[in-house]
């Protein structure tokens, strides 16, 4: 098998970068979101949580294509950044790390969620009677205590990112070079003739790319984990 | 250090009332024990009293503040929680330092004052290690040594031994002592173990359904309970109860057998009353004595220092405590009679009588 053209190659660059990007920018607002709902009692909170979590039920294609009704050029949120702050982010790679972000964002609440859950309230009631400020407490033993399910909503961030297809060809189409993720390309390559090799290439590309990405985190997640779980 | 009052302090969960008024002085360097069945409301007082709960209604002083409204990092306070409470990502000299990091004393400084509190408790060698690498014996000093290096006012101890096997309990509970009357930092310590209570408290407090049953030092409580719950919780084996009827001649149970009295107690003849008398002042007679309770050997426990028998009697099981060694055999027939001295009288509301 002949190696990757350079399309290919600028495929697997974007989704690298799309994928990277989209789990960065959810990171914080993931841990403070997955803080509130499990900690907060609040009004909307039920609200929130539904918003949260729909898109892992609807098409993905619906949630393009509410992107493209918010964030495109016409949208109330993309005529405001275009003009505010020069932000496009329809038919660019930003506005498909937004969608994979969106698309991955239950994901990564989830595992938060989870790894909050099952913090001792006690170790930060102990640290709280030891002097600490609340905003002290969560950073100092909080945040530790729960990396490991942060960890783990990185990495199904990560990943859900590396495969969305349908919210990102709606929102910013399959422009090679620019909105041209591995998925759209294995679709494109799938749909003209002599496009198969291509398509095979790519895939294995995916394959090699989610097991390094797994392996990856197994490993961060004993290394914590061997140091914050109580026996 | 510091005296605590509370004053009627309440609590309620939604409509559940939990603490309903309580009143408890603690003075400077004093060591008091909350002690009580679970769900007594205890553990909750005691969370209250570090700012982890919301009080509400009533006062916490601790000196001379109200502390209400005070966050627990504002109440120079330490709590020593029963899961340890440690912290698995840290070593044992970083939990210890936490509250040093804190306040931000130098780095010699904590080394220091770490190093001192560890080598109080035995602690040294084990200053590099984590929490997951120590027994339930070391993690408890650990917890403690984090408490101690804070310098608090006031320590407050939320049942810390009761994770710890029977031995160790033992242990723990001499050195928690000791560590007291070298500190003499006020203490108050939560408990459900009555042996606890009595054998390290300067003040018991007995609790009961969220409220206070009585306070007082450990065997004043042991001497003059005030109610029937008190004379039935503090003691082990616990106290008996015979109910009866007062009588010219003494106390009339039931099947008409007449046990004397002593004194005579505050309430007119023909009150319905109950005798408690603690195992170690029933003694045993031969069958048939007058005066005496007719009964039948069920249960014999030799523990070595003494001997526990359990008979049937009218009534039910009681209790008796020999301190000599027993020939009595299970299924023998004995008598027991009640120390007339030793008796204490409870109304129907199970409220302590007075003896004339």
């Amino acid at each position: 098998m002949e190696g990757l053209s350079p399309e290919e190659w600028a495929a697997v660059r974007l989704s690298l970068k799309v994928a990277f990007v989209a789990m960065a920018a959810s990171l914080l607002p993931g841990i403070a979101i997955a803080f509130l709902l499990e900690r907060k009692r609040f009004w909307g909170r039920q609200a929130l949580d539904v918003l949260v979590h729909l898109p892992l039920v609807l098409p993905p294609v619906a949630v393009g294509w509410f992107l493209l009704i918010g964030f495109g050029r016409r949208g109330t949120i993309g005529a405001f950044l275009a003009e505010q702050f020069g932000i496009v982010l329809s038919f660019r790679w930003t506005g498909a790390a937004l969608a994979c972000a969106i698309m991955g964002f239950p994901l990564l609440v989830r595992a938060i969620r989870l790894s909050i859950a099952s913090v001792d309230r006690r170790l930060e009631d102990a640290a709280g009677t030891l002097g600490a400020h609340p905003a002290w407490v969560f950073l100092v033993v909080t945040l530790p205590l729960i990396l490991p399910g942060i960890i783990a909503g990185m990495v199904l961030s990560f990943a859900k990112a590396m495969g969305e297809f349908g919210a990102t060809i709606t929102f910013v189409s399959n422009i090679p070079g620019e909105t041209q993720t591995i998925p759209s390309a294995i679709y494109a390559l799938t749909q003209v003739p002599g496009g198969e090799g291509g398509a095979m290439r790519l895939t294995l590309v995916s394959i090699a790319i989610s097991v390094a990405a797994l392996w990856l985190s197994e490993w961060l997640a004993r290394r914590v984990g061997r140091r914050v779980l109580a026996p | 250090m510091a005296n605590v009052a509370i004053r009627d302090v309440r609590k309620s969960f939604g409509a559940v009332s939990i603490i309903k008024g309580v009143d408890v002085d603690i003075q400077d360097g004093e060591f008091v024990i909350l002690v009580g069945p679970s769900g007594c409301g205890k553990s909750t007082l005691l969370r209250m009293i570090a700012g982890l709960e919301d009080i509400t209604g009533g006062d916490i002083r601790i000196g001379s503040r109200i502390v209400n409204d005070v966050p627990p990092k504002d109440r120079d306070i330490a709590m020593v929680f029963q899961s340890y409470a440690l912290y698995p990502h840290m070593t044992v000299a970083e939990n210890m330092a936490f509250s040093l990091k804190l306040k931000g004393v130098s780095q010699a400084e904590q080394k220091k004052r770490v190093g001192d509190a560890a080598a109080s408790l035995g602690l040294t060698p084990l200053l590099d290690r984590y929490p997951r690498q120590l027994s339930g014996g070391q993690r408890q000093r650990v917890a403690m040594g984090r408490a101690i290096v804070r310098d608090p006012q006031v320590f407050l101890f939320d049942e810390p031994l009761s994770n710890l096997d029977a031995k160790l309990r033992v242990q723990m509970r001499a050195e928690i002592k000791e560590l007291h009357q070298r500190l003499k930092t006020t203490t108050i310590y939560v408990t459900h173990d009555q042996i606890e209570a009595m054998t390290m408290a300067d003040k018991i407090v007995v609790m009961h359904d969220g409220i206070v049953e009585q306070i007082g030092a450990p065997l004043d409580l042991y001497d003059r309970p005030a109610n029937r719950f008190v004379a039935g919780f503090i003691g082990s084996p616990a106290m008996n109860f015979l109910d009866g009827r007062l009588e010219e001649g003494g106390l009339v149970l039931p099947s008409g057998t007449v046990l004397p009295l002593d004194l005579r107690p505050s309430v007119p003849a023909g009150t319905k009353i109950t005798l408690g008398i603690r195992p170690e002042h029933l003694q045993i007679a031969p069958a048939g004595t007058p005066g005496s309770i007719p009964a039948t050997v069920s249960v014999i426990e030799p523990t070595g220092a003494d001997t526990t028998l359990i008979v049937k009697a009218e009534g039910g099981n009681l209790t008796v405590v020999l301190r000599e060694r027993c020939t009595l055999k299970a299924g023998e027939a004995v008598a027991l009679r009640p120390v007339p001295q030793q008796a204490h009288l409870f109304d129907e509301q199970g409220k302590r009588i007075a003896f004339v």
